[in-house]
């Protein structure tokens, strides 16, 4: 299973926007393409995601539409359309039997070898690129405008940011579905918070909690038949979550009560904690 | 009535219902709770299942207000504690939807739920499904529903015009003025949910969300009038139904796929050619002539 | 009569303590600003009397508690960027809002009402704007839109969060003469207000603040060097007879 997907952060629900529309990329490849080829529908997604991405962004900046209500368009249509084509693949044969349903719930356990080759080449790509870079990412999320005066062209990280967003949720589509492929993005991201306010590590410990989840939801599900992955990794997600979101040591409830009891302690923490 | 008339009276009372809701919703900033609701109302249908083991709609309906309030109030209470909204969406959301998924496929299996059905909804078998009203005679039970609930969104909308329009405006205003602005919020959150487990049956959980949000931000770019909004926004909703329809019977496809789909075309027309903000007329008048 | 009193205030916005027990009274009628650095809770201040932000601990008593229905005596003017002006509604409209608290539930504006927001308009020279959109406005009318709701609540105390910020010379003449009528009706009003150099000519009385109460006072009293430096912490560069220039 696909661990490190879950490192880029921010922007939240922008990818259960792309997740969505990545639907209709892969019904479109399976239909021009005839079969269920990864690559191919992997590449479909690619460029419906993009372009999903892209009509979010440009309508958000030239009409008085907020970003909210310009992901929940784009996501409905594109998922309305990729159903319309879903349909119609089912008719015209061969589609049912090839499984293009389990995209939308994910069905890990109907990956076949070579899936699994190109999953992983996929995922090393992200974790290269997002070490390679690693230091420019820090600055970019931090503070875009500084980072285009120090000469790091946050524009063009921005691209790169939804080109890799678009990559890890394709990667990620086939095993949990479209639509939970969202909470593997937020929520160990999320929980990592809580442990850690150092970034290097926040990218770690996210990842590791991924694929934590991931290990453990698909065990889960394949223990016994039919049941689907998706959601049991999400759920082992969610328990990681609270898990962390009442122990952790940096932000979590616990902790944070029992040095509450005293106003100077509260602000001496604060301020050392977080700077700002 | 014939067949095609009750899919196309259902569907416009969906665009109807929805498209006056999701007015508030988008200027409320709120479009992506609706997507959050329409998938925990999942969670809400199959626990009031499993619970009274009917799936009538009166208990459909209790147990989808229910996850649609647990939402809102889960999501509030994640960012209390100082999460982002986007992010504590994300969690609820999705959290509770894999529950509510997992739960359909172990305990209830292969009963009258299935998670395809909840999500695309399938409003072809609409007519089959009929009551008897005292006098309209046999009508669909599904249009039935959502008759009443469209109802109960104007009634609600028009009674407390003025107090939505205030604490979606300005909510710190409406709170000096002794509005109960945290009341309104979760009244709005049921609003949300009852309209989504209506539509639900017609149009699945995802397309709710774009009828939801699509052709209230499509009346957005053509008029500056909160009222006309909404009349607008229903106007479009019934209308794109109707459009998306006929899109299905001539490719032969989803039918609720193709609604979401016509939704959209609607909001493209709108997005060029729209009179105040489309982007044709932004090449005729330069800002600032308007 | 004390229109506002205060005690033991204090707010926490994520863990982070803003207000720290503050402890004041306000005398009826008068015009106090605000003043204090960036985050010192001026705003969070306003909104915690006004219980638009919970507050740990503390009470707050309006008008020596004699009033029972609070609603329509308080004013508030909130930042301007406070609300989305792309909203679709116009600028009457917007005025109207300030007496939906008296207009009560299930009822909608009538006639009498928007001619009353119409004559708040035209005391803050907005008239002719009343149904121009609300987005097409420039950041002093929009001000001055704001000015206007507070007027036709005919509230007995205001609060004011930077109305002075980044207006054009038409509107803050505007916002001091809408004051000064407030004050000669006998309106108490409570200005967050930035620039210090202005406090003297505007204020009669000053509330000092950085997360603790540094003082609060007749202006000529309260509006000295010693204060400002406590205030502010830093430098204070004295600038000959009244003027003050911050720096960091």
């Amino acid at each position: 299973m696909v661990g490190v997907m879950s490192n880029l952060r921010q922007q939240g629900l922008m990818s259960d926007a792309i997740s969505h529309a990545a639907l209709p990329g892969v019904i479109l490849a399976f239909l021009l393409t005839g079969e269920k080829q990864l690559a191919v529908l992997i590449i479909g997604a690619g460029i419906s995601g993009l372009i999903a991405a892209f009509f979010i962004y440009g309508i958000e900046q030239s009409t008085r539409i907020k970003r909210d209500a310009a992901m929940g368009i784009i996501l409905s249509v594109f998922f309305g359309g990729g159903i319309m084509l879903l349909s119609i693949a089912n008719r015209t044969g061969g589609g049912s039997q090839s499984g293009l349903d389990s995209f939308i719930f994910g069905q890990a356990a109907s990956m076949v070898r070579s899936d699994t080759y190109v999953m992983g080449g996929l995922a090393l790509l992200v974790m290269v690129l997002v070490f390679l870079f690693y230091k420019q990412w820090k600055v970019v999320l931090f503070d875009p405008q500084h980072a285009n005066m120090m000469g790091i062209h946050a524009h063009l990280f921005s691209s790169l940011y939804t080109f890799l967003l678009v990559l890890v949720i394709v990667i990620g589509i086939q095993a949990v579905g479209v639509i939970l492929m969202a909470a593997l993005l937020i929520i160990p991201a999320l929980s990592a918070r809580y442990w850690t306010h150092s970034l290097f590590f926040l990218f770690l410990l996210s990842g590791f909690f991924g694929g934590f989840a991931g290990g453990v939801g698909t065990l889960i599900s394949s223990s016994e038949s039919n049941l689907p992955t998706g959601p049991f990794i999400v759920v082992t997600s969610s328990s990681l979550f609270l898990i962390s979101m009442i122990f952790g040591v940096k932000k979590g409830l616990i902790p944070i009560k029992r040095l509450s009891r005293g106003t100077t302690v509260l602000s001496e923490r604060t301020s050392g904690g977080e700077g700002k | 009535m014939s067949y095609t008339a009750w899919i196309l009276i259902t569907g416009s009372l969906v665009g109807i219902s929805c498209g006056l809701v999701g007015v508030l919703l988008i200027l409320r900033k709120m479009a992506m709770m609706a997507d959050a609701i329409s998938h925990t109302v999942l969670l809400g249908i199959v626990s009031a299942y499993l619970i009274s083991s009917s799936l009538d709609g009166g208990s459909m309906l209790i147990g989808a207000m229910l996850a649609g309030l647990l939402t809102a109030w889960l999501v509030q209470w994640f960012e209390s504690t100082g999460i982002h909204s986007d992010a504590a969406i994300g969690v609820v959301f999705t959290t509770l939807f894999a529950i509510g998924v997992i739960l359909i496929s172990t305990s209830v299996g292969n009963v009258h739920l299935d998670v395809n059905h909840a999500l695309m909804g399938e409003i072809s078998f609409i007519p089959w499904n009929t009551v008897d009203v005292p006098i309209a005679g046999s009508i669909p039970q599904a249009t039935l529903l959502l008759m009443i609930i469209t109802l109960l969104v104007i009634v609600v909308i028009a009674l407390f015009y003025k107090e939505w329009k205030v604490t979606t405006f300005d909510p710190a205003l409406a709170a000096s003025l002794g509005i109960p602005v945290l009341l309104m919020h979760y009244v709005f959150m049921t609003l949300v949910s009852v309209t989504t487990v209506a539509a639900f049956d017609a149009v699945g959980a995802i397309m709710v969300v774009a009828m939801l949000i699509t052709p209230a931000a499509a009346a957005n770019l053509w008029t500056d009038k909160l009222i006309t909004m909404f009349i607008l926004s229903a106007a479009f909703g019934a209308f794109a139904s109707c459009v998306g329809y006929g899109l299905a019977i001539w490719l032969d496809t989803s039918i609720s796929g193709s609604m979401a789909f016509a939704t959209g075309i609607l909001f493209a027309i709108s997005y060029l050619f729209g009179p105040k903000h489309g982007q044709l007329s932004k090449w005729f008048y330069k800002p600032g002539e308007i | 009569m004390t229109a506002l009193t205060v005690k033991n205030l204090s707010s926490a916005y994520q863990k982070k303590i803003v207000l720290d027990s503050l402890t004041f009274s306000i005398e009826e009628g008068t015009l106090t600003g605000v003043v204090g650095p960036n985050g010192a809770g001026k705003s969070t201040m306003i909104k915690a009397i006004l219980g638009l932000q919970p507050k740990m601990t503390g009470s707050i008593e309006f008008f020596n508690g004699k009033l029972k229905k609070l609603t329509n005596h308080l004013g508030y003017v909130p930042q301007r960027g406070a609300v989305d002006w792309d909203f679709p509604t116009n600028v009457l409209d917007v005025v109207t809002m300030g007496l939906y608290g008296q207009i009560g539930w299930f009822q909608y504006p009538g006639k009498k009402h928007r001619q009353l927001a119409f004559e708040a308009l035209e005391k803050v020279n907005m008239a002719e704007y009343a149904n121009r959109q609300i987005s097409q406005l420039s950041g002093g009318q929009q001000q001055r839109v704001f000015l206007a709701r507070a007027l036709v609540q005919d509230a007995d105390l205001y609060f004011m969060d930077e109305p002075f910020a980044g207006v054009d010379a038409k509107t803050e003449k505007t916002i001091i003469a809408v004051l000064k009528e407030l004050k000669s009706k006998g309106k108490t009003v409570l200005v967050v207000h930035h620039d210090l150099q202005t406090v003297p000519a505007y204020f009669d009385h000053v509330l000092l603040l950085n997360k603790q109460l540094i003082a609060y006072g007749p202006t000529n009293e309260t509006f000295t060097k010693s204060f400002l430096k406590k205030t502010y912490g830093g430098e204070i560069h004295w600038m000959g007879s009244d003027q003050f220039v911050e720096s960091l």
